[in-house]
């Protein structure tokens, strides 16, 4: 899968798709791919606030369990209960159905410091490389 | 698989090409570079409890017990009954350091009663041989680490016999389960055993390394009508666990006798004396002070190797395997906890990411294939 062209991307391997001041997050094709079949994701309360850099939640496939972070800052206004019952989608559709939060950004200037899909597709090659 | 970190290169099994070329996803597994998975754990372990799945485990190693004094000295090594076994059988054993704890677990096949096929952990050849070689001083035997003259290929599930026996002209269905038989598997020499380590009825096949990469292939091939698929090490350790199978180095070691991991159906007291044996008399007498028990979770998370067992902020047990278990959709685990905890039912608290996370001992197997 391409990355898509319009979402921002952190180290982490997290993504932001930012449309009116409102940040979707969830996590990168290739994240899902290197965690495998995920059983759990653990989100914050919606009107919690996360912080950029800063853990929000879990992820935990068959194999392993990985923190998840946010790569902004603002309040959370909408959390995607579908994950509770259907973890599954992070796998199938991580861009879409699968995505996590949704968060008010305070500093959209963030946003900036992220990845564009091409410099991420450029980190995720060397990091499958190592 | 517990290991020390080294800068060794990896080792690679004869089937390294062909499971690449499978699709396999390779990583460092004890030092050996191994298929994690081809499409996903789920999907591996479905197509292996419903249909048959395809394991290269070519890295375990075998070593050769062999001498007119073979089986005296495997009595001594080992805490099940040797003398129970006839030509053509298999049983499970734990090799034993004088203080109770595991060696290693292993497989015993008896060829005769002066030649025996040991079947050990990858990770711990090195080690198991080393101590087989000690402990033959003073008895007429020969021991020989034969890890490199053996690959071995695993098919497992309700379809592995139909399938494996196109391939061969022995008559499988002669071959119960852990007993085994030489003769050919796609035109060369082998042995095939009914063992595994998936909870599945199937099949075990030791062939000669540069004949293993032809056989993977041809049952894959020959598999693909009937859902037959190739299978990693993911979906090989929830298999193993929804059955409870121990993994040494996670559910046993040095540190923990069979009685402590719930294998009593392992010890045989009444055999003589074997390296050991007192600890385990002295544990059957005073009765144990901790056991392995399944447990599954009560409240939402997956405790995982190593997270501790906590009471009123003391440390009191440690999970040693755990996982989501495809089957049964929840998460599920093994953990040694304090004897007066043990009960089916007992709840508990493993510390998952810092937060008390309750669970609850549940009777083992988790899954159990219908006959």
């Amino acid at each position: 899968m391409k990355q898509p062209e319009d979402n921002r991307y952190a180290k982490s391997h997290e993504y932001v798709h930012v449309e009116g001041g409102i940040a979707t997050v969830g996590i990168s094709d290739y994240a899902q791919k290197e965690l495998g079949d995920v059983v759990f994701v653990e989100l914050p309360q919606v009107g919690s606030q996360v912080e950029a850099n800063e853990e929000f939640g879990n992820i935990e496939s068959v194999k392993a369990a990985s923190e998840l972070f946010s790569p902004v800052t603002g309040e959370v206004v909408e959390i995607n209960e579908e994950l509770a019952s259907r973890p599954e989608l992070v796998n199938t559709d991580p861009y879409g159905d699968g995505w996590m939060l949704r968060v008010k950004l305070t500093s959209p200037e963030e946003l900036d410091v992220l990845m564009t899909a091409e410099e991420y597709e450029e980190y995720v090659e060397k990091e499958a490389g190592k | 698989m517990s290991h020390a970190p080294s800068n060794e290169p990896l080792k690679r099994t004869p089937l390294f090409e062909a499971c690449q070329e499978a699709g396999g996803r390779m990583i460092d597994f004890g030092g050996w570079e191994l298929p994690v998975q081809f499409t996903g754990i789920l999907e591996e372990h479905a197509a292996v409890r419903e249909r048959a799945g395809l394991f290269d485990v070519s890295h375990m190693g075998e070593i050769l017990v062999r001498g007119p004094q073979a089986e005296p000295f495997l009595q001594k090594c080992t805490c099940n009954d040797v003398a129970k076994l006839s030509d053509g059988r298999i049983h499970y054993t734990g090799l034993l350091y004088p203080t109770g704890g595991f060696v290693d677990d292993i497989l015993i096949y008896r060829n005769s009663a002066t030649d025996f096929f040991v079947v050990v952990n990858a990770a711990n050849t090195p080690k198991d041989f080393a101590w087989f070689v000690e402990q033959s001083k003073g008895f007429d035997v020969e021991v020989v680490n034969a890890s490199a003259d053996y690959a071995q290929l695993a098919l497992q599930g309700p379809l592995a016999e139909k399938l494996l026996q196109t391939l061969t002209p022995l008559n499988l269905a002669d071959i119960k389960y852990y007993r085994f038989a030489k003769g050919e598997v796609c035109g060369v020499p082998a042995i095939v055993s009914r063992t595994g380590y998936t909870g599945e009825d199937g099949f075990e096949v030791y062939v000669a390394p540069a004949e293993a990469p032809a056989i993977y292939r041809r049952i894959l091939a020959d598999g693909k009508p009937l859902g037959v698929v190739p299978i990693g090490l993911g979906a090989r350790d929830t298999l193993r666990l929804e059955s409870k199978m121990a993994l040494y180095g996670n559910d046993i070691d040095q540190d923990h006798t069979p009685l402590e991991a719930d294998l009593g159906w392992i010890v045989r007291l009444e055999k003589g004396d074997f390296n050991g044996r007192d600890v385990l008399v002295a544990q059957k007498e005073k009765g144990l002070t901790r056991k392995l028990v399944g447990f599954e979770m009560v409240d939402r998370g997956i405790a995982r190797h190593e997270y501790p067992v906590v009471e009123g902020g003391a440390t009191v047990g440690v999970v040693t395997s755990g996982t989501h278990s495809p089957t049964l959709k929840k998460a599920i685990g093994l953990a040694y906890l304090p004897l007066r905890m043990c009960d089916v039912g007992t709840e508990f608290s493993v510390l998952v990411r810092e937060k008390a996370t309750k669970a609850r001992v549940v009777a083992t197997p988790f899954y159990k294939r219908a006959k």
